[in-house]
């Protein structure tokens, strides 16, 4: 191996090749992932042979008639007749509602119903050409179907999918926001990326489990039966102290110990390790709903999508939380401290902001989120030790593309990568959604590293 | 022998473990030689292993050809992750890895099912090696390993001593001297003329062929490749080893995982014998409950490793100033 020492002219050159070179495999990735969506076609249907088999048994078809050119009409006295395996007919007519019942004896093996277009009132016209329906299979009773005039059905297309899609991901991208902003707010006040941030989001949704279902508490058989209303904010509570003990037993003497960067980072791997596996043992690795609001009714809004009063409750908590702490930041004391202790820690220590408490506070609000994130998603993914596992990488790219550090784009890109990995599920494998909001995060870092909203001279 | 003696033994010599000490290889050039914090090694030897067992069984591509395919695909895979990233701060790298290992373990666990029947996995691509095994008529076990694990045992340790060798050797020449200056300050070196991207880029392709060989042996050892094999839990344990053994030194991955797999199997075995003890509830510690406190162990050690001792066993503190962004 040998040196190659380069001048910055054939360096740029060289970028602008490789930068060629990566859009060309990111779109080999995409298509990729495109395409393991198309699924294998079904076996096609084996061709009717003709000729009985077995012994004849006594059937009937039926059917109605409807014109929908004229209000979905019965229409009467049209001859309908029944063809079974062997060939022998059996002739009926439609009644004055247009309901048409058959009876006929036949075998097994296709049968074959035939309307007769002659018959029909002047005027009414079938919808296609088809006169004859195939029918195989060993259902005594036959329903079939002969379509009269234009069709008027609401076909459910991909796009009619879009408005509900867009609801959810909206609803889904509001609970990330929660996290994502916690999270953002500890990265921007010690430069952490904690990466047990997603365990946090687990820890809520555990202990509103634990404190609402009734169900004897790990390693014992006693239960704790709270209201999940109560339960809930409990449960942010307990996840507001935990945050705290974490700050002032772990990361304030770290940081004391002036802790780089990348072995803060291996840290936070090692308590994700740690804090998930243990969740695992306390459960017992199982997979568990709230007893409580689990399945709402749904209310149809304009046709366009499905919603339930828990997700008016959910989202309205969101936002009404969301808009508190960002008005918090804004306005109070404590939030301008954290918005100068963000900026530069040693001026901030200086003007005589105790940078300490600060963070104190920052990771106290941050879990205190994480866990209310956990506590809803508990709803729409289960409880179950893994959600963080599930959630950290979304909450990643939701704040890289976002913008590292920054409030708004914690919020801005949370809301799109949920709208965007639900609208994904358009184009590919619902499996397979998550993966696009990665894609996502490795697009924006290509053409946008400091993301959308966040500043350029914190991507270092 | 007796249990705690005879399974890290097992366990530490086996396959598996020969995967695990090359990803740790490939971690080294990447972290503890140049500073680049993957967090995706998973990937490669997710690529190694799909590339080859795919490429036998779907496209009847002969053996070493499919080697050389895992090979390229650790290359572009390298190229994906390191181009948006290398420029940017140590976190983006980090996120940016650990997000591409998640989607490749997404895709093959639910795409492509003719080619890598999602959770089943791919198998039947191990006759060419097996055929070469010099063991084969070998009859019974030698000491507790098949025939078949012998000759991936000793192809993978070999790869592990000529792939050390090559390490010493690199970063002892001028291109691992810049590598190791890009990790104690990168500025410095871009001072001096020297092209830090790609210098990183090489480190990043070089550490993740090691890790795709890892994934070659693993898929050997094993006769097949599973998407669950490949999540972020091997990543870390990877890292671990690293860390354990002393990131930026030639026989840190291999100390490492030794003292790695010891210490895990000694727990398991002690926890296995509390769990014996007869006023201990039976549900306090399960099988399924041993493996999590296990792996919870890991995780604290890590931590602790990191807090108290980030050379490892037989690291040199004022090499491996970490605290570099």
């Amino acid at each position: 191996m040998h040196i190659r020492t380069r001048t910055s002219p054939g360096r740029a050159r060289r970028g602008r090749r490789l930068g060629t070179a990566v859009t060309v495999l990111l779109s080999l990735v995409t298509l990729l992932l495109l395409g393991g969506a198309t699924s294998s076609s079904a076996a096609p249907g084996a061709a009717p042979a003709a000729g009985c088999q077995g012994t004849a048994i006594d059937k009937t078809v039926k059917g109605t008639l409807k014109n929908s050119a004229a209000d979905d009409t019965p229409v009467p006295d049209v001859k309908i007749t029944v063809t079974n395996c062997d060939g022998k007919e059996f002739v009926g007519a439609t009644d004055e509602a247009g309901n048409f019942e058959i009876p006929f004896t036949s075998g097994l093996g296709p049968v074959r119903v035939t309307i007769d277009p002659d018959t029909l009132p002047e005027g009414v016209e079938l919808r296609t050409d088809k006169t004859t329906n195939v029918i195989t299979g060993s259902l005594s009773t036959i329903n079939t179907a002969f379509p009269i005039g234009p069709d008027n059905r609401k076909l459910e297309t991909k796009w009619d999918r879009v408005p509900d899609l867009i609801y959810s991901g909206l609803l889904f991208g509001l609970v990330l926001a929660l996290a994502a902003l916690g999270l953002n707010m500890i990265f921007g006040t010690t430069g952490l990326t904690n990466f047990a941030h997603g365990e946090l989001i687990s820890l809520g949704a555990i202990l509103a489990f634990y404190l609402s279902s009734g169900i004897p508490l790990p390693f014992t058989d006693n239960d704790i039966n709270l209201p999940f209303l109560v339960a809930a904010p409990l449960a942010v509570v307990l996840g507001m102290l935990f945050g705290w003990l974490l700050d002032s037993r772990l990361w304030r003497p770290l940081r004391d110990r002036g802790i780089g960067l990348i072995a803060a980072m291996i840290v936070s791997i090692g308590l994700q390790f740690f804090l998930r596996n243990m969740y695992a043992y306390v459960t017992g690795s199982r997979f568990q709903t709230y007893d409580e609001f689990y399945t709402p009714v749904g209310k149809d809004f304009h046709g366009l999508f499905t919603y339930t009063t828990r997700d008016i409750v959910v989202a309205g908590t969101c936002i009404v939380v969301l808009v508190v702490v960002i008005l918090g930041l804004s306005y109070t004391r404590i939030g301008r401290a954290t918005r100068a202790v963000a900026d530069n820690p040693a001026l901030a220590a200086s003007t005589g902001i105790n940078v300490d408490r600060v963070i104190s506070v920052v990771w106290i609000v941050g879990t205190g989120l994480a866990a209310l994130a956990g506590v809803f998603l508990g709803f729409q993914l289960g409880v179950t030790y893994q959600i963080g596992q599930l959630v950290l990488l979304l909450l990643f790219a939701a704040i890289c593309v976002g913008g590292l550090g920054s409030i708004w784009g914690a919020v801005l890109g949370s809301l799109l990568i949920g709208v965007l990995i639900d609208l994904s599920t358009l184009f590919i494998n619902a499996d397979l959604k998550n993966a696009g909001a990665l894609l996502l995060l490795i697009v924006i870092l290509l053409v946008r590293p400091q993301g959308l909203l966040g500043r350029r001279e914190r991507i270092g | 022998m007796p249990d705690f003696i005879s399974i890290p033994f097992h366990d530490g010599l086996s396959p598996i473990a020969i995967s695990y000490v090359l990803a740790a290889m490939g971690l080294n050039i990447h972290f503890g030689y140049t500073g680049l914090l993957n967090f995706g090694q998973a990937a490669f030897a997710a690529v190694g292993g799909y590339a080859l067992a795919v490429s036998i069984v779907s496209f009847d591509v002969p053996f070493i050809p499919a080697l050389l395919l895992g090979l390229l695909g650790a290359v572009i895979l390298s190229l994906i992750m390191g181009i948006p990233t290398l420029r940017l701060r140590a976190d983006y790298l980090a996120i940016v890895t650990i997000a591409v290992a998640e989607i490749l373990r997404l895709v093959v666990t639910t795409s492509y099912k003719d080619y890598f029947h999602a959770r089943d996995g791919v198998s039947g691509f191990t006759e060419t090696f097996r055929s070469w095994s010099p063991y084969r008529s070998m009859d019974g076990n030698f000491l507790t390993f098949s025939p078949g694990d012998l000759w991936v045992m000793t192809v993978g340790w070999t790869m592990v001593v000529l792939l050390s060798l090559l390490t010493y050797l690199l970063v002892r020449s001028p291109w691992g001297r810049v590598l190791k200056s890009i990790r104690e300050d990168e500025d410095a070196v871009r001072s001096l003329g020297k092209n830090v991207y790609s210098y990183k880029l090489q480190a990043l392709i070089l550490g993740g062929m090691i890790g795709a060989i890892g994934g070659f042996v693993g898929a050997l050892g094993l006769a097949s490749v599973q998407p669950d094999t490949f999540t972020t839990d091997f990543t870390f344990i990877a890292f671990t080893m690293l860390i354990l053994g002393g990131a930026g030194r030639v026989l840190a991955p291999v100390v490492g995982a030794v003292a790695f797999w010891a210490l895990l199997s000694l727990l398991a075995v002690l926890l296995g014998e509390l769990s014996d003890l007869s006023w201990m509830p039976d549900s306090l510690l399960d099988n399924t409950r041993i493996g999590n406190l296990r792996f919870a162990a890991v995780g604290i050690a890590l931590m602790l490793l990191m807090i108290y001792r980030p050379q490892g066993i037989f690291g040199d503190k004022k090499e491996i100033a970490i605290d570099a962004r």
